[in-house]
């Protein structure tokens, strides 16, 4: 069988295990790696042990009440496909890899994008870090976007 | 045209160097091949066909093909994708069939270099076939067309997947440069030889087991022979960019993925404005999103399977920067007169038809071609090894065992040539073959960590993306049976 995203390369949601609402309170890194790639840096990178992996063309499971949301393996992924999401309130905020230039800087606005890169909306980003050339973005966006956003315009 | 500023990549524009073309003062940069110059400049035209005079521009990219030859100091036929731009060159569009230098064709001096392990090609598997063996003790010579070492992984600005073994997570040209390390401590040492800008051109059976090549290696745009007695020899000569039919193929601005690639991560030049990407595999995700980052706009990808072929992360990398990936589709023709100036694309049916009324006109000065690869095999044909076709190797291969030794005592295969893979089974590949060559010979140490290598390699097609090596393998290994 094929799926749709090996059609058009969108990711519907469905293929996910989601977190619940009070996991996406404390922050959690939702893993869009859903074909079996002989790949594991993911699981070193992770400090509490929450992503694990039967063998390295085993899909990566998380863990979201291990995870603590340090967003290290965001830097790590060779995907680009993990992604950070953490709601206070009515306010979320995505934290995404971003490989571009000119560099997002905090405090200013950007354009959202979703899967298929249509703009969404708008964000602030919060911070921004750089690992291995990979930026490290943090938005702050509106909550119903977190699980939408997937990438950046700057 | 030049590539400013790149999230990846530093381009350290530093000398500039002017050189002549058709009479002309241009100008190009330390680092640059002429070729690279030229494009920079917007010269795409090259060089002009032999009968029909049609425009002839770059195509691979690595000194595979013939499509960028011209005459530079009088010198025909230069290889212009791979040649040095140098201060002062005289280049020129070579009348077609390349006339020879004025002066009478001197006598070539001959070098005669003795060695026990002679490797072909100082890409990823080559690389680390080199260090392998002379890690084990054994003389190493390894010989390369290309004016830097590396191969492909120069040109990879994106983390490759994997485990800790495999160095996952780190960029293929951080990769490059730590091999590059190696092979420059072991060079210090005496243990290995490293000849750039030469290139193997033939093969003869040598006296008491050995075996001779013919090494031409280029200085000034002129060559010297070489010829190389080795005990034993790793081929790891890579693949060629394969060609698709439609018309106006060989238009100036349709361009292999490799090409593009070294353009604009190699010398940080854009290959055009507006490219149009054909083939979802991982080849044609990861240019289209590399493009992006050098600031070339992709239109879309096309892809005439039903399904994307490459990763799927790779693919969705491209969409959520707005790039459309059309499956079921493929290009019909390119349209202009002297360049690229615009394509056609049509969408297919369930058997591979074009369904007429879908065609669609794209806007573009660049087409890229990413529809695959061809194992090198042409010094191995020369040897004489016995060859077999192998869809799922990407064309005609040596057979080779598992220790990666061809059927003639002391030749192994490695890395692309042998079946194309990617770079990272290469790497593993090129131990192997390393290894076994130093085990023909007085050294004896390598046999533990060799098996550990083909376990390794193993596990990493274990996966459903590693069952096209796997049936490719597995036919090889009935043909060695048959043998």
């Amino acid at each position: 069988m094929i799926h749709s995203y090996e059609i058009d390369g969108i990711l519907n949601q469905k293929f996910l295990k989601l977190p619940s609402e009070k996991q996406i309170e404390k922050g959690v890194a939702i893993i869009e790696c859903i074909q079996n790639i002989p790949c594991n840096p993911c699981i070193d990178s992770c400090p509490t042990g929450a992503i694990s992996m039967k063998d390295i063309n085993a899909l990566p499971v998380m863990d979201y009440d291990k995870c603590i949301a340090c967003c290290k393996c965001v830097g790590v992924c060779p995907g680009l496909a993990i992604f950070v999401v953490k709601s206070k309130e009515d306010i979320g905020f995505i934290t995404l890899p971003y490989e571009f230039l000119p560099k997002p800087v905090i405090g200013k606005k950007v354009k959202l994008l979703d899967r298929a890169g249509r703009i969404v909306g708008e964000g602030i980003v919060k911070k921004v870090v750089n690992k291995d050339k990979t930026f490290i973005v943090t938005v702050e966006v509106n909550k119903d976007l977190i699980m939408i956003v997937r990438n950046i315009k700057v | 045209m030049r590539i400013k500023n790149h999230p990846i990549i530093n381009f350290a524009y530093k000398k500039k160097i002017s050189f002549n073309f058709n009479n002309k003062k241009i100008t190009g940069y330390e680092g640059d091949c002429i070729a690279s110059a030229l494009h920079a400049q917007g010269i795409r035209i090259l060089t002009r066909s032999l009968k029909y005079d049609l425009p002839r521009g770059f195509f691979c990219g690595i000194g595979k093909c013939s499509s960028c030859l011209m005459r530079v100091n009088g010198i025909p036929n230069v290889r212009t994708c791979i040649a040095p731009l140098k201060q002062g060159i005289k280049v020129e569009m070579q009348d077609k069939f390349g006339k020879l230098p004025s002066e009478e064709f001197h006598e070539k001096s001959k070098e005669v270099l003795n060695f026990e392990v002679l490797v072909v090609g100082a890409g990823p598997a080559g690389l680390c076939a080199a260090i392998e063996a002379a890690k084990q003790g054994a003389s190493v010579l390894l010989v390369d067309e290309n004016m830097a070492v590396g191969g492909q992984l120069i040109k990879q600005t994106h983390k490759f997947f994997g485990s800790e073994n495999e160095k996952a997570g780190t960029r293929g040209i951080i990769i490059s440069e730590s091999l590059k390390k190696e092979i420059d401590k072991l060079k210090k040492a005496g243990k290995v030889k490293l000849m750039l800008n030469s290139t193997v051109i033939g093969y003869y059976e040598g006296e008491k087991n050995l075996h001779k090549f013919i090494v031409i290696k280029r200085k000034n745009y002129d060559s010297v022979l070489i010829e190389v007695n080795s005990k034993t020899a790793v081929l790891a000569c890579g693949a060629m960019e394969n060609m698709l039919l439609f018309p106006g193929n060989d238009l100036p601005g349709v361009y292999g993925a490799g090409a593009v690639q070294t353009l604009m991560n190699v010398f940080g030049v854009k290959p055009g404005k507006k490219v149009l990407m054909i083939g979802a595999g991982n080849v044609g995700l990861i240019v289209s999103y590399q493009l992006l980052q050098a600031g070339v706009e992709v239109t879309c990808v096309v892809e005439a399977m039903s399904s994307i072929g490459g990763y799927h992360v790779h693919a969705a990398k491209l969409r959520r920067c707005g790039v459309p990936i059309f499956t079921s589709h493929t290009i019909k023709e390119v349209r202009g007169r002297d360049c690229v100036e615009e394509a056609v694309i049509v969408k297919l049916n369930k058997n591979w038809q074009p369904i007429k009324g879908s065609e669609k006109k794209i806007n573009c000065d660049t087409v890229c071609l990413a529809v695959g690869l061809t194992p090198s095999t042409r010094l191995l044909n020369q040897i004489g090894v016995k060859m077999d076709f192998v869809n799922e190797a990407g064309g005609y291969i040596a057979i080779h065992d598992n220790l990666m030794q061809t059927n003639k005592k002391g030749i192994f295969v490695a890395g692309d040539s042998s079946g194309i893979e990617e770079a990272s089974t290469a790497m593993i590949e090129g131990k192997i073959a390393g290894i076994s060559a130093t085990l023909l010979l007085k050294y004896k140490d390598g046999k533990k960590i060799q098996s550990k290598y083909i376990k390794d390699l193993i596990k990493f097609r274990e996966g459903p993306f590693g069952e096209k090596a796997r049936i490719a393998k597995k036919k090889i290994e009935k043909l060695v049976e048959e043998k």
